[in-house]
């Protein structure tokens, strides 16, 4: 009898503990951090995202993030919403997770992801933050599986030009998520032949000169900015190869959604 | 020196520069190959080089500088104050207001005029507001009423940006403070052109106008010369001048200033030989500085301004130490 009571007892706590563990209300302060979040967040789990997120020429999610309420970063609100815990990037602002964290809020940073293996690390990362490790299992080995088939369906062959190009003459480096997505949709980068690992900027001269086959151009943003005007220059329409707009929102953050805009630049070969 | 052999030697150095300035660029390109691209080269990257990005960029360098230089000499002929110039007293800033404006509002997108033509109407403004200031209030009065303007104008164009929904917009406040001409393209040049054109025949055909004034208002009345319809040409030629010149490159200051003030010992100090003296002397300063700030930080788009402002702030200072003491 006693020892049947015991056996009930931890039948209860067996499955309770995990849940015990994780965080019930969790807040995201980063654009990337809301995606991920939204997507492997335990029901009620995730009570704020940021209104980015909302977003739809930075967000890949910005229908299914109306279902959650929006915060705009400050460390004042995030804290009145009761936390056990912020997820933030490296580049949200420093003061406010100093702030939180002096507050005693416990603040998980994330890298931006550079890499497709950066990407599955934060998706294992964010599981176990969340404690929905096999959510975030499945969601990698998905992610790998497709890449698997995207890779296979690659033919040796020429590998044409390609360079990203964005306002302020911004290309970015080859050590990045998109220098790896272009070389996985069967692209030499520009900037991997010009040996600039890291994002830099190259003047629309250098770029005309250099004659690519494909340069991805980022989408032109509401109102107007002299930031963006070389990207309509007629140099730049002049070049014999192509020009693909990729939205921001495709890439810009580390999810398993990067793989379409991998799909739709390999059709542009 | 003689007029002639002045704008002779002008125009000598001007084409020289303008030459220097295609052989100016990131990419290193032997200067015959780089000239024979742009004369013959067809569709291929270098003829693009030559003919899309630095033969556009030359061109403007020499209206922008010509039209600033021009106004310069003119506002300070009407003025007669030798610090009326179209950047420190606040009418450039106000052009870029108005272009600010024609951008966000989506005006300029709509009509290829609207950017230049609010502009013009930004420097109309403010050039009306500088002349009922400070008009006939002296060289003080002209520099506070300058200072005043261009916060202003300053201010509200930060405005403009800042509310813009463009994530880049605010960072372009660099941009319409200090002035560029980097990846300018033959579509700037067909936007400011005519309206340069038009305020530069305007504010030459002043110059008899001027030349009478310096024996003040009365006298120039007696000579014939009507004094309504002259400032009216000044205050237009000016707006149309700088408004399309700061529509396309942004403030750049102080070249109506260190123009007119060098050239003027070589004309005598007469307004209407001063005038298209002072537009060779400011296409020839624009082009230097251009080249410069593509020697200095080569890609990385070094802004006219900074240039302009380290060439002009000294000379702005000398005029001020000249005139202790004066009203």
């Amino acid at each position: 009898m006693r020892l049947a009571l015991l056996c009930g007892l931890l039948l209860c706590l067996a499955p309770a503990l995990p849940v015990a563990a994780a965080p019930a209300r969790v807040v995201s302060i980063n654009l990337c951090t809301d995606q991920l979040a939204m997507m492997l967040a335990a029901p009620g789990q995730l009570v704020s995202i940021t209104h980015l997120a909302r977003d739809p020429a930075a967000s890949v999610m910005a229908e299914a993030a109306k279902a959650w309420p929006t915060n705009r970063g400050q460390a004042e609100e995030v804290y009145l919403l009761h936390p056990d815990l912020v997820l933030a990037g490296r580049y949200t602002a420093q003061p406010t997770v100093a702030m939180l964290r002096r507050l005693g809020i416990p603040v998980a940073v994330f890298e931006p992801a550079d890499s497709f293996a950066d990407m599955q690390a934060d998706i294992a990362r964010m599981g176990a933050l969340l404690g929905r490790e096999p959510e975030a299992a499945a969601m990698a080995g998905a992610f790998a599986a497709r890449l698997a088939r995207i890779r296979a369906a690659n033919l040796p062959g020429r590998r044409p030009l390609a360079a990203t190009w964005s306002a302020r003459g911004y290309m970015s480096g080859h050590e990045s998520l998109a220098g790896e997505i272009l070389t996985t949709a069967g692209f030499d980068t520009l900037a991997a032949r010009m040996g600039r690992a890291q994002g830099s900027t190259l003047p629309l001269e250098a770029l005309v000169l250099a004659d690519p086959d494909l340069v991805v151009i980022g989408r032109i943003g509401p109102g107007s900015s002299r930031a963006e005007e070389p990207l309509t220059h007629p140099a730049l329409r002049a070049l014999t190869g192509h020009r693909a707009a990729v939205e921001d929102r495709d890439w810009i953050c580390g999810l398993p959604s990067v793989l379409d805009a991998t799909d739709r630049l390999k059709d542009m070969k | 020196m003689t007029e002639r052999s002045l704008h002779t030697g002008l125009g000598l150095v001007l084409v020289a520069l303008f030459v220097a300035s295609l052989l100016t660029g990131v990419a290193e390109v032997a200067p015959l190959t780089a000239l024979k691209a742009l004369l013959t080269g067809g569709e291929g990257p270098l003829g693009l080089v030559m003919r899309e990005i630095r033969l556009p960029r030359a061109i403007l360098a020499v209206l922008v500088g010509a039209s600033l230089g021009l106004s310069g000499a003119a506002m300070q002929g009407l003025l007669r104050n030798p610090m009326a110039e179209p950047g420190v007293i606040g009418i450039s800033a106000a052009a870029a207001l108005g272009a600010v404006i024609a951008l966000q509002t989506g005006l300029a997108a709509s009509f290829a005029l609207a950017l230049p033509l609010a502009a013009l109407l930004g420097a109309l403004i403010g050039v009306a507001a500088i002349l009922f200031l400070a008009g006939r209030g002296g060289t003080l009065a002209l520099i506070l009423a300058g200072i005043a303007l261009s916060a202003l104008a300053a201010a509200l164009t930060s405005l403009v940006l800042n509310l813009s929904p463009n994530p880049f917009a605010a960072q372009d406040i660099v941009f319409w403070m200090m002035g560029s001409l980097a990846d300018c393209s033959f579509t700037h040049v067909a936007i400011a052109a005519p309206f340069i054109a038009l305020g530069g025949v305007l504010l030459v055909r002043s110059g008899r106008g001027l030349e009478a004034l310096t024996l003040g208002e009365e006298a120039a009345a007696s000579m014939g010369i009507d004094l309504t319809r002259l400032r009216l040409a000044v205050i237009l030629g000016t707006a149309a001048s700088v408004g399309a010149a700061t529509a396309v490159a942004g403030t750049v200051g102080f070249v109506g200033l260190v123009v007119p003030h060098l050239l003027r010992p070589l004309v005598g100090a007469s307004p209407a030989r001063l005038l298209p003296a002072a537009a060779l002397g400011g296409a020839v300063l624009v082009l230097i500085a251009d080249i410069a700030v593509r020697k200095v930080l080569p890609g990385q788009d070094l802004k006219l301004g900074v240039l302009m402002a380290l060439v002009g702030a000294p000379v702005f200072l000398n005029l001020i130490w000249r005139m202790r003491g004066q009203p």
